[in-house]
């Protein structure tokens, strides 16, 4: 046994150090230093899911149901698998809207519901109070045990139950950390800390005291479990058969499942209190690992407390704490005690202050602020609201102690917690359907969370109320009035279910059934639908829709005024900073929108809903309003469209730059290229000028035959030269536009003529015939007759050097075709090949059947190019082996393609 | 994390509810002891151990 002192000293100097760390963490909080920002500690937060239920009562459980107890820690382990994918569209909604509490989520869901959240609210209070009248029953028995006393719970006079003090302790602690002043998201920081710690706390003395009664009190696991198989009482709780069915174990998986979120601690430091959302994928795993590594000793010392003599007798629920007292170890059951007292302490504080919220921003307020209510004249209601708040804290602890003390007695500490369970399990449809199927309707979830609450509360809570209140029962088994099929634990006669599974078969069934079967069949307003969709969506709908939704009208003055009241001027200049200036302006819906998520944050949803149309006047959505808001959103679509549109023409130009680019370089290599090959064309003629001035300057004797024929080498290159050099020359002209043109009507037979003349001289030295096959008269063009000769003269030219000596045959004809003239030269010659046709208008590019010397390899290219300058095109047609036809166009002078008549006509 | 991971959690929660629950309890409910544990004990241990690991895998940054 420990003194009563000892005790009291301990848990005094504990709570003392939490409330150190509570209020260090608030502090740096308002440094903006968080200490709580990791995902470790947000893991532990989590880890207030462990109460006093788990410290004592999953031993209590074991002791008489084996792996029974085990279910409630693996369904978090599911949920928590899914966590990331369903928590953290939670956690997106509510930063975005400032949603503080479930009822406030729920209620925003649909359509800002004043009735929702109010109903949700009394079904949260009325589920968790028996859920904080166990832990103050933990705290009180323990503390019983651990000084050795055996007063009945209930027994003693109120001012010496220690449940009271504990009570008022919890209460002050709660309301100095989660009710102290009013903040816009509703995080607690310092409160955080300390469960974090709490958290810490109690998986240490867990572990202590496993680790003690399994190494030192026995011989290992081994010795342990050998010896609870060797007994024949016990050996059963090894394996299933305790448990009463396989179909309570599932629904104690999924309820477990479900609590993990929805009881309102759990929402209030997964969701609320969450800092960023990179630590939802940390607790995913390291919350599961905590509830495991808490879990590991449960069945041992259960086994172990049965085991031993001296425990064998007393209540399962106390042994983790009776183990070690009766082998005389009091400074390690003070361990223990305390850690029992952080599982409690850590639940209540955090659930009041949930509650707290919820009973303020989604009960009281609403109802104060109707209409004539008191609070709807007050100049400013934070003080009231925080007023409330900290009655709600009192007055939920005291409604804790009030059903602990008269019905504390009763029943092990599991069952209590699973009637809370059950009872937030029923807001899961509406949370579940509403995040994810954007056709729940508000009055699908308000009708099924009653129906599911009246089926919970008749079924559960009903039956457990009168055995514990002493009512008479009779009804519990024979159904009210006698009416078996009503019997509130076999409802229309389904038996043999344990009260649990029996009691979520039925609320479930009507719960889901009401929501889907009114969702599917009512009609929606169109307010209602955007809501859903900025819930479902959320990850893909920028902003909360609502801006685009509003259509009331107010000025920025009366919103100002608003806020102020809620939040001081202060923050109030903060947020609407264009008030002072701008005076009475007419507010826009962005900002009646920013001043409804701070007073939602402040206020709650539903309130701030309330108290904006209390100044905005807002106009219900009608047809007309919504055929307004689909003008608009077209509006958008269409700019964005638009945008798009830009944006491909840009891609466009972008890809005809890049070509552009591209034709730049290769015409940069091309140039590059021709400047090495003029040069490599230069070097030739040079060369052989050079070796022949050489050998008639060495040889002054030479004979005059010889002397004549190096002289006329000497004339000939350098004549080649001359050409060559010229060429560039007018081919660069050519190419960089500076040529002089005159162009003017030219008569083709007269140019025809004059190139024949020219290269009829060369024609003749190798013997080839050269035709004409003019029409008369020929063909007038407009051209510039010198740059046409000496197209013609090349192409003659390259006629003459590539048909056989003496038998070959060149015709040049005319003709007038599609309007244009048309000079073609056919040579009978050996042709072209086909893959040297491509590229004979190439400079340098001379056909290799000819012979090297001959030409310069700019003949073609510049044709080509004078022909185009004058509007026409060169081209060639050939067979190899039947000769070559050279042909150009040029468009014929108006003169020739118009009658001189009807030219006049037109004068 | 992007939508294949979202996915894998998903079906990682599935499995785990199927290996909490029948007929995985039958199967693993003999009297009999491995390392000196209790069959289905050890079970229950281990298969949550491993859904720990696995979404500690999956949710691993990267």
């Amino acid at each position: 046994m420990v003194d009563t002192w000892v005790v009291v000293v301990a848990s005094a100097a504990y709570l003392g150090l939490l409330f150190g760390v509570a209020s260090y963490g608030d502090r740096r909080a308002r440094q903006g230093r968080s200490i709580i920002s990791s995902g470790l500690v947000y893991s532990l937060s989590l880890a207030v899911y462990a109460t006093s239920w788990t410290y004592y009562g999953s031993v209590g459980r074991a002791a008489s149901g084996g792996v029974a107890f085990l279910p409630i820690y693996l369904g978090p382990t599911v949920a928590m698998a899914a966590w990331w994918v369903v928590v953290r569209k939670i956690v997106r909604i509510c930063k975005r809207d400032r949603l503080t509490s479930l009822s406030d989520f729920l209620a925003a869901r649909y359509g800002s519901s004043a009735g929702l959240g109010a109903l949700v609210t009394v079904v949260a209070v009325v589920g968790i109070v028996p859920y904080i009248a166990l832990q103050l029953k933990a705290i009180s028995t323990t503390f019983a045990v651990l000084r050795g006393a055996d007063d009945g719970v209930g027994a003693v006079p109120l001012l010496q139950d220690t449940a009271l003090w504990v009570a008022l302790l919890l209460a002050a602690f709660a309301i100095l950390f989660g009710a102290r002043h009013l903040d816009a998201s509703e995080r607690h920081e310092g409160m955080v800390a300390a469960v974090a710690v709490e958290s810490v706390v109690k998986l240490t003395a867990l572990l202590a005291v496993g680790g003690y009664v399994v190494f030192v009190l026995f011989d290992g696991f081994g010795d342990l479990f050998d010896r609870a198989a060797a007994d024949a009482d016990l050996a059963p709780l090894l394996g299933f058969e305790q448990i009463s069915s396989h179909g309570s174990w599932m629904w104690l998986v999924v309820l477990s499942m479900l609590a993990i979120l929805l009881l309102p601690r759990q929402w209030q430091v997964a969701v609320v209190e969450n800092v960023d959302e990179r630590h939802l994928r940390t607790a995913s795993w390291l919350f599961p690992l905590y509830l495991l590594l808490a879990n590991v000793f449960v069945l041992p010392i259960a086994l172990a407390g049965l085991l031993t003599p001296s425990t064998r007798g007393l209540d399962p629920d106390t042994f983790v704490l009776a183990l070690p007292l009766a082998d005389g170890r009091p400074g390690l059951a003070v361990v223990v005690f305390l850690g029992g007292l952080s599982a409690a302490t850590g639940m209540v504080v955090v659930e009041t202050v949930a509650l707290s919220t919820m009973v303020s921003n989604s009960l009281v307020i609403p109802l104060l602020l109707r209409r004539g209510g008191p609070l709807a004249r007050r100049r400013s209601l934070a003080g009231a609201v925080l007023l409330i708040r900290r009655l709600t804290i009192v007055a939920v602890l005291l409604l804790g102690l009030l059903y602990f003390r008269a019905a504390g007695e009763t029943r092990e500490l599991v069952a209590i917690g699973l009637v809370s369970f059950a009872a937030v399990a029923q807001f899961a449809p509406a949370l579940l359907g509403g995040l994810f199927w954007s056709g729940a309707t508000r009055r699908g979830a308000i009708a099924g969370l009653s129906g599911g609450f009246a089926v919970w509360a008749y079924t559960l809570l009903l039956p457990y109320l009168a055995q514990a209140t002493g009512l008479p029962a009779d009804f519990v088994q024979d159904g009210p009035f006698g009416i078996g099929l009503l019997a509130p634990q076999s409802l229309l006669g389904l038996d043999g279910l344990d009260e649990i599974s029996h009691a979520m078969t039925w609320s479930m069934l009507v719960n889901v059934g009401l929501l889907v079967g009114l969702s599917l069949t009512a009609r929606r307003d169109p307010g209602e639908l955007a809501h859903a969709a900025a819930f479902v969506d959320v990850h893909t709908v920028p902003g909360d829709g609502s801006a685009l939704l509003h259509r009331g009208t107010t000025s920025t003055a009366q919103l100002h005024a608003l806020l102020e009241r809620f939040v001081g001027p202060e923050r109030a200049r903060a947020a609407l900073p264009a008030t002072g200036s701008a005076g009475d302006g007419a507010a826009d819906a962005e900002a009646v929108r920013r001043v409804e998520a701070l007073l939602a944050g402040a206020v709650g949803s539903t309130s701030a809903r309330l108290l904006v149309a209390s100044v905005a006047r807002e106009q219900p959505l009608g047809v007309p309003q919504v055929m307004e808001i689909l003008d608009e959103t077209s509006q958008v679509l269409a700019t964005s469209r638009e945008l798009e549109r830009k944006s491909r023409e840009l891609e466009t130009a972008t890809a005809e730059l890049r070509e552009a680019n591209q034709r730049l370089q290769e015409l940069d290599r091309l140039k590059d290229d021709f400047v090495s090959t003029v040069t490599h064309e230069l070097r030739t003629p040079l060369t052989s000028i050079r070796a022949s001035s050489e050998i008639l300057l060495d040889n002054p004797d030479l004979d005059p035959e010889e002397r004549q024929a190096f002289l006329e080498t000497l004339v000939d290159e350098t004549a080649r030269l001359t050409r060559l050099i010229n060429q560039v020359l007018d081919l660069s002209k050519l190419e960089s536009g500076q040529a002089d043109w005159q162009v003017e009507p030219v008569d083709l037979g007269l140019v025809v003529r004059s190139a024949a003349a020219a290269v009829g001289q060369l024609a003749r030295e190798k013997g080839a015939s050269l035709e004409l096959d003019l029409p008369s008269p020929a063909p007038v063009v407009r051209a510039d007759s010198d740059r046409v000769v000496q197209v013609l003269v090349n192409l003659l030219s390259n006629a003459v050097r590539s048909v056989a000596p003496r038998t070959g045959r060149i015709v040049v004809r005319l003709e007038v075709v599609d309007g244009q003239g048309l000079t073609s030269v056919a040579d009978d010659g050996p042709g072209i090949p086909l893959a040297e046709q491509q590229v004979v208008f190439e400079r340098f590019r001379q056909g290799t059947s000819h012979e090297r010397p001959a030409g310069t390899g700019l003949g073609l290219p510049i044709s080509r190019r004078i022909v185009e300058r004058l509007g026409g095109r060169l081209e060639l047609s050939s067979v190899p082996g039947e000769g070559a036809t050279f042909s150009f166009t040029l468009p014929l002078a108006p003169a020739t393609v118009s009658p001189a008549p009807t030219a006049l006509e037109l004068e | 994390m992007g939508q294949r991971s979202a996915g894998q959690l998903v079906a990682v929660a599935v499995l785990a509810f199927l290996l909490f629950n029948q007929p995985f309890l039958t199967i693993f409910d003999k009297p009999v002891q491995v390392l000196g544990l209790p069959l289905l004990w050890a079970y229950l241990l281990t298969a949550w151990a491993l859904v720990i690991a696995l979404v500690a895998w999956i949710a691993r940054d990267s």
